[in-house]
């Protein structure tokens, strides 16, 4: 099942406007060369406690972020990629990161509960117990039948209120599309391991649309756009985390790297001059934001 | 005649709020067996639960997120182990951290010999966490001071109440007598029986204070609560809920040293309440309230 073309519709890519491709591109760069700001304070010891990175699940957040504008969105405990590619400022991000009074939580949130509720994004956030959010959000809805997205990880999708969360939306038709960023692990076990049933099932079974695809970013673009209009429904998207669980350590390679092979993609495409500047500027914002002098003045 | 119940008094304040306020009332089996003891008006803005109650509080607590004032109804406190990882974890915490707040007013029903999962009071246990306001009302007047201090805030609140008192239409005062052997303070409803044991002790030549005690957090220590104290010297807490690390040893804890006398706390026996007569492990009532303050005094002699 689970792999990097799973359910990907060839020639997708195409049917996109070139800006739309690009600004994909340009969000899933602006989480990575963010994180690598992240990574590289927390061996600096300027942030000295566990972060949750976000890096090599970008293109959810991204693909979500332009699919879904004006949802109400309650974010996972990974939620840096959320909150930067839904329209978070960085800089208030990395001084919530830092401790600091002009974080997006006064500083005293952190990595794992990060909100925002200016830009015209209204994320909510996260307190770090897995799956908390989707009854929230799933109330949210209901209390102002605004639409909601909901995010959460294949560990968390274990949890038997996020189902039954699931099930009241059903219930009520409530307008929440929820997403499982499934990175088959939870911590370091493998979802095979922790259960034989699909959370997809599940959501059908409830009486939802629901889907398995992968993270190429045009499919969950295409798929989240026919999703929306028949809400509730689910999403579970493999994907990729490229750290641990918590903290900046790698295991090792990941099973693969969605941000090269959309950097290839739009090579194919003949946008490479394009998504080199993107990178390029991304990588420069990105190394100001997070310069060592600058932090050392914080 | 012609006062109103609790009961009624709760009702309408649920009604008003649900019909002119854009409120919310969400619980399970809600409109059954009499509408929550006859404490829910049948009107819009009902949403019954499945019975899921987790999923459920943290629907509830989703609904005071985007300001819908939601009332959560909980028929039996001890289902607060389930219910409470909402509220607590998010519910009480989300101002402190983000400045955003979720205020949520739990009534947390409470009943005795009910059996080990349905007579609990565990009030006590969210005064332990921060970010709630707890309170445990068992007049009509009470009941409006603390939906009002509910509505003038923004903070997740626990209504304790208890079945015992949705029949009373009357306010409870407190009592003061001169040169009384000790003070009495009473939650939820043994605050019933403690104006029971005050008759029965003074036929006995025991002069008692009675303080009633309603808001348990914040607690705080006024006049009213402490001056009875000082005079009589000895005090004595009185909670339905489980002594140990309860709400009776707790505010027992802060008289004691506020007013450098001593006080001592009566709850429920550390033991579980069965359903069976004999082991029913009540609240206490008068006959054990009156039997702890003799004891006491015959130490203090
Ligand atoms: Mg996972």
């Amino acid at each position: 099942m689970r792999s990097k073309d799973f359910g990907v519709i060839p020639g997708l890519s195409k049917k996109y406007p070139k800006e739309t491709s690009l600004e994909l591109f340009r969000r899933m760069c602006a989480i990575r060369y963010f994180e690598q700001g992240v990574i590289e304070s927390v061996q600096a010891k300027y942030i000295d406690y566990l972060v949750y990175l976000s890096s090599g699940q970008e293109a959810i957040a991204a693909a979500m972020s332009v699919a879904l504008q004006g949802f109400m969105i309650f974010a996972q405990h990974r939620c840096h990629g959320t909150y930067l590619a839904f329209g978070g400022t960085p800089a208030k991000l990395r001084d919530e990161l830092l401790g600091m009074d002009t974080g997006t939580s006064r500083g005293r949130a952190g990595s794992n509960c990060v909100q925002c509720h200016e830009n015209e994004v209204a994320m909510f956030g996260h307190h770090g117990l897995i799956g908390e959010n989707v009854p929230l959000g799933v109330g949210a809805a209901l209390g102002s039948n605004k639409p909601v997205v909901c995010f959460f990880g294949d560990g968390a999708a274990e949890e038997d209120y996020v189902f039954a969360a699931m099930g009241f939306a059903v219930t009520h038709r409530l307008p929440v599309i929820f997403v499982c960023e499934d990175n088959n692990l939870s911590i370091l076990t493998k979802v095979d391991i922790r259960r034989s049933w699909s959370i997809t099932h599940v959501a059908r079974a409830l009486g939802m649309p629901a889907v398995d695809i992968t993270d190429d970013p045009w499919t969950i673009l295409e798929t989240a756009g026919q999703f929306k209009n028949t809400l509730p429904a689910f999403i579970n998207i493999y994907t990729c985390r490229a750290n641990w669980h918590a903290g900046v350590g790698v295991d090792g390679p990941p099973e693969w790297d969605r941000l090269s092979m959309v950097r290839e993609e739009l090579e194919k495409m003949g946008l490479s001059s394009q998504s080199e500047k993107i990178e390029k500027d991304i990588i420069a914002e990105m190394e100001k934001l997070w310069d060592k002098k600058h932090l050392q003045k914080l | 005649m012609g006062q109103k119940t609790l009961a009624e008094t709760i009702k309408e304040i649920t009604s008003d709020h649900l019909e002119q306020h854009n409120g919310l009332l969400l619980g399970e089996s809600i409109s059954a067996v009499g509408w929550v003891n006859n404490t829910v008006p049948n009107v819009k803005g009902i949403v019954e639960l499945p019975m899921t109650d987790v999923a459920g509080a943290g629907i509830a607590v989703g609904a005071a997120l985007v300001g819908r004032r939601p009332i959560f109804v909980i028929r039996f406190q001890d289902f607060l182990i389930l219910n409470g990882s909402p509220l607590i974890f998010f519910a009480a915490k989300t101002k402190e951290l983000h400045g955003k707040s979720a205020p949520v007013f739990v009534r947390a029903i409470a009943s005795d010999g009910l059996g080990p999962v349905h007579s609990g009071v565990l009030h006590s246990i969210f005064m332990h966490f921060p970010g709630f306001r707890v309170c445990s009302p068992m007049t009509p007047n009470e009941y409006r001071e603390i939906w009002e201090t509910y509505m003038k805030n923004d903070d997740p609140m626990i209504c304790s109440e208890h079945r015992l008192s949705y029949p009373n239409t009357q306010e409870l005062s407190d009592i003061t007598v001169e040169n009384a052997h000790v003070t009495l303070y009473a939650i939820s409803c043994t605050r019933f029986e403690a104006a029971k044991a005050v008759e029965s002790l003074k036929i006995d030549g025991i002069r008692c204070n009675l303080v009633n005690i309603l808001w348990l957090k914040p607690f705080d220590i006024t006049d009213r609560l402490i001056q009875p104290l000082k005079e009589s010297k000895l005090g004595l807490v009185i909670d339905p809920g489980h002594e140990i690390a309860g709400a009776a040893r707790s505010i027992a804890y802060e008289l004691n040293f506020a007013a450098e006398c001593s006080v001592k706390a009566l709850g429920l026996e550390d033991r579980t309440k069965c359903l069976c007569p004999p082991y029913k492990n009540m609240a206490p009532n008068a006959e054990i309230i009156c039997k702890t303050v003799k004891e006491m005094l015959k130490k203090g002699e």
